[in-house]
């Protein structure tokens, strides 16, 4: 294991912002792994450092193959993970809208540019993210449709999702556009949790990162195959919305299936404690996504649902 | 009239509501009217447009009489972020003109964005008053994407800004406001003017002068206006310099906003205050006019401190006004002879 330091600026009053990278093997820039890029990613940070964990042991024993070169970052902004604000401390952008960056530019498109500088050239690319509402997912690899994704490469993770998202314009500064453009078979990876460490789907997550590199002949790591991945464009993702605001009590969870009719949550008043609104499943489904904050407004997609075959 | 065009109920005891005020010719409407709608705030952070809301409605008030067609104004377009001082939309942390044409299915924030489009959909002209951020001064200016230079320029010219920047185009950019009324053939320009969180009241009444202008060439308005002023205009991406922090540290400015500059003239200093001495020294690198200066003083390595339009660019725009300025006199002086051959033909 080599420890180096990806980028780094100096601060005026801070410790300097550095991004810290680990390499384990030598030759073809084959995988890079990166975690947090917001300060709220605190369970793609511990993934990664897992991921560090086992390579490392890997790499003792032997277990990375010859010819290959690994690289783990597992965080790209230590600075707002420190002051634990989700995007940059001083002007609130978003580094992971800041790809491929630019070297003369602002402070995060410096950032962004000195990281894909140096991982824009390895063939599989994998990022930890979140998405921008707070809830949990089901785990599962997420990959934008750009012309350039492979479907048939994301199975070998046996996580029990692929899912398809169809790019908009805010879509074309994030790193895993970038990496597919730059001709990286790029892949977010999706655990249940953002800001709390959730195990059960970080070791998912860790072994389906192993199991991938075993099959592509990178490392000498044996599991079980994990799960035969469905593929889901997103459009086709059942939406619950709700139509009121007020405090959310979820009945449903994550991966559980679900009936047509059936409750998923109630939408409780807030002073007065009646249900204002039941949200019920439009289709028997599995749920995919479930918001987990204690509120909500109106017109929020609450659940993301996953039509079970007929 | 007020009007609430877009409405979602908050979780505990709120009602969200974005509100304009329509102002109609005295006399009613006939339908025909041309359209002009003023709006601001969709940057929580971005404050100068609240002034020029309050200054149009004010001064059509007091000349009722001369409005001859509509002007909506909308001065909070994210209400929350200007009672929060947040540049984005407070709990969703999303930046709201990233967001439209919004979706009447989609969340909260998509919502709102689409009902905002569909009532601003269809004005005849669209002021989009933005502030620059908390840490840029910027000159009056207009902001346009090349796709659309050949249709906005000449209602920019009207505005009485001092510049004109044609920028080019961007993908991430066909999320914003402006992009999703102009690629929907509704004319909208997007002003840049002072810093946020603050007003610039000077910056204020000259754009409110150049609206009234617009509004007069419109048929919005036949009320008294000035003349505006003749914008520099770049369409070359070559024309602008920007000036990045080397160095992080403090910055202090060593000269004026809009201050013409040679090539070797001292901008400023990043400076460390801690061990009292100067980190780097920026000079311009080029001739030119420093259009955007440095407002809030903390920088990181690549913190933006100025923009500068070359010199040749400002000669350029000058000599160009100079001659358009000759031709109105020489205008003026053909009419004024017309005039005198007509009076002599009466004769």
């Amino acid at each position: 294991m080599r420890k180096k330091v990806i980028y780094e600026i100096k601060s005026l009053y801070r410790d300097n912002f550095r991004v810290t990278g680990y390499e384990f093997g030598e030759g073809e820039e084959s995988v890079c792994i990166v975690g947090n890029t917001r300060g709220n990613e605190i369970q793609q940070i511990y993934v990664c450092s897992q991921i560090v964990n086992r390579f490392k042991r890997l790499e003792e024993e032997g277990k990375i193959r010859e010819g290959h070169k690994i690289l783990v970052i597992p965080s790209i902004n230590p600075y707002s993970v420190n002051i634990q604000k989700r995007f940059w401390p001083t002007d609130n952008t978003d580094i992971n809208r800041m790809f491929p960056g630019y070297h003369l530019g602002e402070t995060t498109q410096r950032i962004a540019a000195g990281v894909f500088e140096n991982i824009k050239n390895y063939k599989y690319g994998m990022q930890f993210t979140s998405f921008y509402m707070p809830g949990k997912f089901t785990p599962h690899v997420r990959m934008m449709k750009t012309g350039f994704e492979d479907v048939e490469l994301a199975k070998k993770f046996g996580m029990p999702y692929i899912i398809l998202r169809n790019t908009r314009p805010y879509d074309t500064t994030t790193l895993n556009y970038n990496w597919q453009i730059w001709e990286t078979n790029a892949f977010s990876i999706y655990t249940t949790a953002t800001n709390v460490i959730d195990k059960a789907s970080a070791n998912m997550a860790i072994r389906s990162v192993l199991t991938f590199l075993n099959k592509e002949d990178i490392v000498d790591y044996h599991s079980h195959d994990g799960y035969i991945s469905e593929v889901v464009d997103d459009r086709d993702m059942i939406s619950v919305r709700t139509k009121k605001a007020g405090i959310f009590e979820g009945i449903v969870n994550v991966g559980d299936e679900v009936i047509k009719g059936q409750p998923l949550a109630n939408i409780i008043a807030p002073y007065e404690g009646h249900i204002v609104e039941t949200l019920e499943a439009p289709e028997d489904s599995i749920v995919f996504f479930a918001h987990d904050e204690p509120i909500t407004y109106a017109n929020t997609a609450v659940y993301k649902l996953i039509q079970r075959e007929k | 009239m007020i009007k609430t065009i877009a409405s979602v109920s908050l979780p505990v005891d709120e009602v969200l509501e974005i509100k304009k005020h329509r102002i109609i010719p005295a006399g009613g409407v006939t339908g025909k009217e041309k359209r002009i709608s003023v709006v601001t705030g969709i940057h929580g952070d971005e404050l100068e447009g609240q002034y020029v809301c309050y200054e149009m409605i004010r001064r059509i008030n007091e000349q009722k009489d001369n409005l001859t067609g509509i002007v909506d104004i909308y001065p909070a377009m994210n209400p929350l972020g200007i009672d929060s001082i947040t540049r984005g939309i407070p709990a969703f942390d999303l930046d709201m003109n990233r967001l439209f044409p919004g979706n009447k299915d989609g969340d909260m924030t998509e919502y709102m964005a689409a009902y905002i489009i569909k009532d601003v959909l269809g004005s005849d002209a669209v002021i989009d008053i933005h502030a620059s951020n908390i840490y840029l001064t910027e000159i009056p200016q207009i902001r346009i994407n090349e796709l659309h230079r050949d249709w906005l320029v000449p209602i920019a010219k009207k505005t009485n800004v001092d510049f004109i920047w044609v920028h080019g185009a961007s993908t991430v950019l066909e999320s914003t406001f402006a992009y999703s009324l102009n690629s929907r053939n509704t004319p909208t320009l997007v002003v840049e003017m002072g810093v946020g969180m603050r007003i610039t009241k000077k910056y204020g009444d000259q754009l409110v002068e150049g609206l009234f202008n617009l509004m007069r060439e419109m048929g919005i308005w036949k009320g008294k206006t000035k003349e505006p002023r003749k914008p520099i205009i770049s369409e070359n991406p070559d024309d602008v310099t920007y000036l990045n922090a080397a160095k992080s540290g403090v910055f202090v400015p060593n000269v004026k906003h809009w201050e013409r500059l040679k090539k070797g003239d001292h901008i400023g200093s990043i400076i460390d205050p801690l061990k009292g001495v100067v980190l780097d020294k920026i000079v311009s690198p080029v001739d030119g006019i420093l259009f955007t200066i440095r407002d809030y003083p903390i920088v990181s390595e690549g913190s933006l401190v100025g923009r500068l339009l070359r010199e040749e660019v400002v000669r350029a725009s000058e000599i160009v006004n100079e001659q358009i300025s000759k031709n109105d006199r020489e205008q003026v002086n053909e009419n004024t002879r017309d005039y005198m051959d007509g009076q002599k033909g009466e004769f």
